[in-house]
């Protein structure tokens, strides 16, 4: 299958960027460097190329146009200029994606999915709105870059002026770059304060220009946006969370609301009542080895799960995952993930890994 | 890339530096450019009896763990056990500061087996085609 690429690719060929296969697309994984990006992320400030991502807008009331049942968070309750973090389920509660969706008037809606599952999401979205409702799938013309780290909005103040600093976490407003209109919300996916800027495709090599003339700007892959946010805690769709787990058994059931009616509701409300079967915990090793996707995870002899997500904490300096095991299986608990004959014992902690004050 | 001429190379990417009996063993230049950071060395213990070819260590990076394998047949004589606690020492100084052990070999001629600079050279602008 050929691969997918951003506007920015030759961007990253000349800077001699690793690239490899992402959802589809080929994606810088790392320019400098995993380490050194990640370190500039927590300390400097970062540009990361999320274009790949997929955005959708649309069109109609909240409830009316079904959107209200097809997401998990509650969108009526949304200010317009605030965004919010949930979950699209199937009939069966299992997680057919994670999306931000964003209030941009009263009854207008953007949508930020997940690269890879952008077409099935597509299909379901048109599958559910109602007739009257306009959807738009505007991935291909709209670009994407995350700004992420402590020196962001010093950064992005430079080109889109003061207004930047009163967005609030997770809230956004227009902006204005080389005439056009651009989106820039206060979220991001490293736990560090960070800006989404959304921008019409044939812009965006220009902002990377600009933003990578500033001294404290770095380029960053896809690899440290990985430890970064695992260092978090945050799920990645497809490893962490996919159709065969719920909110309730990822732990995520906060971005849940069930005072209102959605799809997988019924199947949900089930499972709360029961309990899940099982819970994705983090877990943390005692040396420098990492747990990998697909490891095994055992309470001594026993095998109670796997892997999710496991990588090298570059803040930590130790082995980190996550994985669904026994309910029963809680903070503090020792575990051992092993992989033929490599053995990793881990501690079962709580989430996040990371914190300004435990580095 | 930093091929140096008096190694031998494998096609795993191992470097061999012959001094007597004794052989020093690390990854190469490539191997580490490939790997990236590397966070974690599983090293073989000294007295480890290695065949040519066989499993002798892990290399981890951030995203990935690999294995890695013995350039000649022989007894590790000398870990370095610096790699524990720095296993960057193998992206910055792959030849020298990053060696992973050393071993005493008993039949030289096993490096009929490997490559010399040149080859490994080749081999490895192959790879990139």
């Amino acid at each position: 299958m050929d691969l997918k690429t951003t506007p920015l690719i030759d961007e990253h060929r000349c800077l001699n960027a690793k690239l490899a296969s992402f959802g589809g697309w080929l994606m810088p994984i790392q320019y400098e460097g995993i380490l050194a990006e990640h370190a500039h992320t927590r300390q400097g400030v970062s540009v990361f190329d999320i274009c790949h991502m997929g955005e959708f807008l649309l069109e109609g009331e909240a409830v009316s146009s079904g959107l209200d049942r097809i997401v998990t968070q509650n969108i009526s309750s949304m200010p317009v200029g605030s965004c919010r973090y949930g979950f699209m389920l199937n009939e069966q509660a299992g997680i057919i994606d994670d999306l931000v969706v964003y209030r941009l008037k009263d009854n207008n809606w953007m949508l930020v999915v997940n690269a890879a599952t952008t077409a099935a999401d597509e299909v379901h979205l048109k599958k559910h709105l109602s007739v009257d409702s306009r959807f738009e799938n505007v991935s291909d013309k709209t670009a994407k870059l995350d700004v992420q780290g402590p020196l962001s909005l010093e950064a992005l103040k430079d080109i889109f002026g003061e207004g930047l600093s009163k967005l609030g976490y997770y809230t956004f407003s227009d902006f204005v770059f080389e005439k056009e209109c651009c989106i820039i919300s206060r979220t991001g996916y490293t736990g560090e304060l960070g800006f989404e800027v959304y921008l019409p495709s044939q812009l965006v090599v220009k902002l990377w220009e600009l933003l990578l003339r500033d001294p404290r700007v770095k380029p960053a892959g896809l690899g440290c946006r990985d430890t970064l946010r695992l260092e978090m805690g945050y799920p990645l769709y497809g490893q962490d969370i996919d159709t065969a787990h719920t909110p309730l058994a990822a732990g995520l059931e906060r971005f849940v609301d069930f005072s209102k009616d959605f799809i997988g509701k019924a199947v949900l409300l089930e499972e709360k009542k029961r309990g899940p079967k099982e819970r994705l915990v983090c877990f943390k090793a005692a040396s420098r080895r990492s747990p990998r996707h697909g490891f095994g995870i055992y309470s001594g002899s026993s095998s109670v799960g796997t892997v999710a997500s496991g990588s090298f904490s570059p803040s930590l300096s130790v082995g980190i995952g996550m994985g669904y095991v026994r309910t029963d299986l809680g903070i503090g608990v020792e575990l051992l993930v092993k992989d033929g004959s490599t053995e990793i014992p881990v501690t079962i902690v709580k989430k996040p890994f990371y914190s300004k004050t435990s580095a | 890339m930093n091929i140096p001429k008096n190694l031998f190379y494998t096609k795993d990417h191992e470097w061999a530096r012959i001094e007597g009996k004794s052989v020093y063993v690390g990854i190469t230049d490539y191997a580490q450019g490939s790997l990236g950071d590397i966070t974690f060395i599983d090293l073989p213990k000294v007295k480890d009896a290695l065949k040519q070819s066989e499993y002798c260590a892990t290399v981890e990076s951030v995203k990935a763990a690999s294995e890695v394998y013995a350039p000649f047949s022989g007894v590790v004589s000398l870990v370095n056990s610096e790699l524990l606690a720095h296993p960057e020492l193998v992206n910055q100084s792959p030849y020298e500061l990053g060696y992973f052990f050393v071993m005493e070999i008993s039949n030289e001629t096993e490096k009929t087996n490997l490559m010399d600079a040149v080859a490994y050279e080749k081999y490895v602008q192959g790879l990139a085609k």
